[in-house]
């Protein structure tokens, strides 16, 4: 599929990497022939150095005749323009990086029907909602919702688990059957598991309930925290202003520390709610976090632009007793790093973003309409979790589930039948009409068809 | 990593070496089993390579990409050249071994005497090492073999001549069939037109791949004196059309002719080889007789030369001295970038002469604040520089080569030549028309030989093999 992006920023490349996975056609449009450089020795593409806004780069990129136009700079007017040229030009679907506060409110879908554009993306805004989602269910490393209906969240298994030790059969016979662990990652190595399979300390697995179940869930592993009353935030960028106002919004308590003051003024404005207390100092001095009382937080979030900065002092915080880091890394091998020295709870702008494109990508791929609705890459980005509708006859439907031959790697790990959550068991089967919720490993499945063997 | 792709590399000499095996066996030769026998030799090495050597990580690097080009080169002349000694045709390894890289470099520097005394299925491989050479085996394995390796520009950039090697189309894989189809494509065209001019479908073939790579390899010890007129403007027009960048075609073919015809160094190419070509045409008014042969004569040499394949329809040596010079500096301009000629590469000359320009300007106005500007776009700073560094390597380089060939017992006129139509890969040494390098000595040929293959990739590969901090990783 032949697509045109905008943009070889942080973004950009993070989309880049993941689109080049999926074997498409990309060409790369961007201003900076060092950006075009590096990211021309990284991936399979190609780069034209030029204004994306610009009509003749636009005709030469090819954007008149790709499937998928997306324009991901740092300036929202420019991706709007480029995306409204791009559909003149004969572009199929465009997608816009839109950012700023001020283009997010209402005014955004006119916005998108005014220009054509398909879909609006807002790293920024994806972000804040998954460290929101963490700061609520302090227990999970990361939550995924399933058309509201299903929740895959991540957890690392601790020592204080009651969990651990017990083999997945017994598990599933002591609980009953209300929820499914789908996948484990064990010292980096992501699999499915199978029924004799043994938890152990340190195992990060995913699994899927009931957002209803999830909280006595919980409970009975021995996992459950006290969702947060009172953050701290360090960085007053635009992650942290969408990330504030939901906070606030909820009645918890929101202390922002930054030590730029023009940003900070800027915050206050854009903000424009006296609840949330505004520090200008500087959030890498421990005396200052100290002084305003990062000790008495429930939950730290380290959101400046330095990836260090952030894994540096999220590890101080927890060093004093903070219940829950949340570090914002963008660089992919940063993560990793970070994890191993034990901060868990990671969040990137940039892999929200890469999610809601792969699944737009994945979708537009297969022609007759994947049904795919909601596609998120789980466990460091090993597996994928895969929301598909049912909307078409499969050779698999009414069969139960324990007869169908399901490629390695691949579980069925809910369905949602008429808004109703199911865990399946092996006498289920999938019906018309029903929602599936599919978790692989090593695949990249754009059908639903695609997770039988032939 | 590295072994593991020469490994693919050896794998498709292999299959490559099926072609001369079938044509032999078509002719009912003995030599099919010196090629059989290599086959077998190269399919083990390459099969052996490739499955001691497998590694989870394809990421290579800039480096890397080097020294799988170099090594590759290296090792598939060394067996290629083994057809000729099993055979007997060629008995001795060294001018084995000076053939066969003269033939995948596509130099056509030959070191046999008597062309008639080899067998087809030789003659075809012989000849068949130009075209695989041509655009270059990497390129063939990239295209074949689908995600062979993260960040395979590197390799694609240490094959294929030119200041800036990019890509046509996003994906290397499509990229380097795109290249391939085009290649092949016109190939063919080729060899119908010899076809039709009445020549066999073995010589058809055979120089259409000497053509096509630019060689300069043929069948009989006169070049092609001793065919028709047709056959001449044919073969002419052809070398000319293969010297010229590939993505050139690639516009065409999409239909964006104007970026296509409005190429700088489509222009300069063609110009100096019509400029080249009147010149010269006057110069030799009085050596041959009527106009149209005038002009096929002068036209022929000229892309001959400039696009360094080395055929030859006449013995240019008794030509005025003027003309005698002109072909000289064409040797060393050579084809366009990305072409399977040889050279300097046009791009480069024209990049040299503007940044020259630009330097004068500033001579005079020192406050100037000015750019060099190519194919329609400001070149960036880094590669005007790096075609600078090129230019001074790539005489140093010569230099070093005519000194090393000072120690044969030649004279001063032969040794001079022969580093340049080496080096360029030309083939055809002056006073030595028709091949003939059979006796230079052995360390004669191998110098040449490393002259040939670093002219062939643009001197950076083989020069990186010789430093030392290629090989030991220790303090870099």
């Amino acid at each position: 599929m032949k697509i045109v992006l905008v943009g070889a920023g942080r973004i950009g490349s993070a989309i880049v990497a993941n689109l080049v996975e999926e074997e498409h056609n990309i060409t790369v449009i961007d201003k900076s022939q060092a950006a075009i450089d590096e990211i021309t020795d990284s991936y399979d593409i190609i780069c034209l150095n030029g204004n994306g806004a610009d009509i003749d780069a636009l005709k030469e990129a090819g954007a008149g005749s790709c499937r998928l136009f997306i324009a991901c700079t740092h300036h929202d007017d420019t991706n709007m323009l480029a995306c409204l040229l791009a559909k003149r030009l004969g572009a199929e679907h465009t997608i816009a990086r839109i950012r700023n506060p001020e283009n997010n409110d209402d005014g955004l879908s006119y916005i998108c029907r005014q220009l054509d554009i398909s879909e609006a993306i807002n790293p920024e805004s994806l972000a804040a909602t998954d460290i929101f989602n963490i700061l609520k269910f302090p227990s999970a490393e990361n939550i995924e919702t399933f058309s509201g209906r299903f929740e895959l969240i991540e957890l690392v298994l601790h020592e204080d688990s009651k969990i651990v030790g017990v083999s997945l059969a017994d598990l599933r016979k002591n609980t009953g059957a209300s929820f499914l662990i789908t996948a484990i990652q064990r010292e980096g190595i992501t699999f499915i598991p199978r029924g004799g399979f043994e938890l152990h300390v340190g195992d990060r697995i995913a699994l899927t309930a009931a957002p209803k179940e999830m909280h006595k869930l919980l409970k009975k592993i021995g996992s459950l925290r006290r969702s947060a009353k009172n953050v701290m935030i360090i960085g007053a960028g635009i992650t942290t202003l969408y990330l504030t106002k939901k906070l606030l919004d909820s009645g918890i308590g929101v202390k922002v520390i930054d030590p730029s003051r023009e940003k900070c003024e800027e915050f206050v404005t854009m903000l424009n709610d006296p609840a949330a207390t505004v520090i200008c100092g500087d959030c890498a001095s421990q005396s200052v976090l100290l002084e305003e009382g990062i000790s008495d937080a429930d939950a730290f979030v380290a959101l400046t632009n330095s990836d260090e900065q952030n894994i540096l002092i999220s590890i101080f915080a927890m060093n004093l007793g903070v219940k829950k880091a949340v570090a914002r890394v963008d660089r992919k091998e940063l993560v990793q790093i970070a994890e191993k020295i034990g901060l868990d709870a990671i969040v990137s702008p940039n892999s929200s973003a890469t999610n809601q494109i792969a699944t737009y990508a994945r979708a537009l791929k297969n022609s007759e309409g994947s049904g795919i609705e909601a596609l998120y890459k789980v466990l460091d980005e090993t597996a994928e979790a895969i929301e598909f509708r049912v909307d078409k006859e499969l050779p698999f439907i009414g069969v139960p589930l324990k007869e169908m031959k399901l490629k390695k790697n691949i579980l069925i790990a809910g369905i949602i039948r008429e808004g109703v959550p199911l865990i399946p068991v092996g006498t289920d089967s999938i019906l018309f009409g029903d929602r599936v919720v599919v978790l692989s490993s090593g695949h990249k499945l754009g059908d639903l068809r695609d997770i039988a063997e032939e | 990593m590295v072994l593991r792709i020469i490994g693919l590399l050896v794998l498709a000499e292999a299959a490559l070496l099926t072609l001369p095996a079938l044509v032999s066996l078509i002719y009912g030769e003995a030599s099919v089993w010196s090629l059989l026998i290599t086959m077998a030799v190269c399919a083990a090495v390459g099969g052996l390579l490739v499955l001691v050597c497998r590694t989870k990580n394809k990421t290579i690097y800039a480096r890397d990409g080097f020294v799988i080009v170099s090594l590759g080169w290296l090792t598939m002349s060394a067996l290629g050249a083994m057809p000729f000694v099993i055979s007997g045709e060629i008995p001795n390894y060294i001018d084995a071994f000076f053939e066969t890289v003269s033939g995948f470099t596509t130099t056509g520097a030959s070191i046999i005497p008597d062309l008639s005394k080899l067998s087809h299925g030789i003659l075809f491989w012989r000849s068949f090492t130009h075209w695989v050479g041509g655009m270059g085996v990497l390129v063939f394995i990239l295209a074949i073999i689908p995600n062979i390796a993260d960040r395979s520009i590197h390799i694609m950039r240490a094959e294929s001549p030119g200041p800036v090697v990019g890509k046509i189309v996003p994906r290397m894989k499509d990229t380097a069939m795109l290249l391939y189809i085009m290649y092949i494509g016109l190939t063919l065209i080729e060899v119908v037109l010899l076809l039709c001019g009445g020549l066999s479908l073995f010589e058809s073939l055979v120089y259409s791949f000497g053509t096509a790579g630019t060689g300069g390899f043929g069948i009989r010890g006169d070049s092609i004196a001793s065919y028709s007129p047709y056959i001449q403007w044919v073969i002419g027009v052809f070398m000319m059309l293969f010297g010229v960048n590939f993505n050139i075609y690639y516009l065409l073919l999409v239909r964006k002719l104007k970026a296509a015809f409005g190429s700088t160094e489509l222009r300069v190419y063609l110009g100096i080889i019509l400029a080249s070509t009147a010149v010269i045409a006057f110069n030799i008014r009085n050596l041959y007789s009527g106009l149209p042969e005038i002009i096929r004569v002068a036209f022929f040499q000229v892309s001959s030369v400039m696009t360094t394949t080395g055929y030859s329809t006449v013995d240019f040596s008794v030509w005025p001295e003027l003309s005698k010079g002109i072909l000289l500096v064409l040797m060393l301009i050579g084809g366009c970038a990305g072409s399977t000629g040889g050279g300097m590469k046009v791009s480069r000359v024209v990049i040299l002469f503007k940044s020259a320009k630009k330097e004068i300007k500033r001579l005079l106005h020192p406050r100037t604040v000015s750019y060099v500007k190519f194919e329609g776009k400001k070149l960036d700073e880094q590669v005007i520089g790096s075609v600078g560094g090129y230019f001074i390597l790539y005489f140093a380089l010569m230099i070093g080569v005519m000194l090393l060939l000072s120690f044969d017992s030649l004279s001063f006129e032969e040794y001079i030549t022969g580093a340049i139509s080496c080096f360029n890969n030309i083939g055809p040494a002056e006073g030595r028309l028709f091949g003939g390098y059979m006796d230079y000595s052995g360390f004669s040929k191998l110098v040449l030989s490393f002259a040939m293959l670093a002219g062939r990739l643009e001197i950076y590969p083989m020069l990186l093999l010789l430093l030392p901090s290629t090989w030991i990783r220790k303090g870099f």
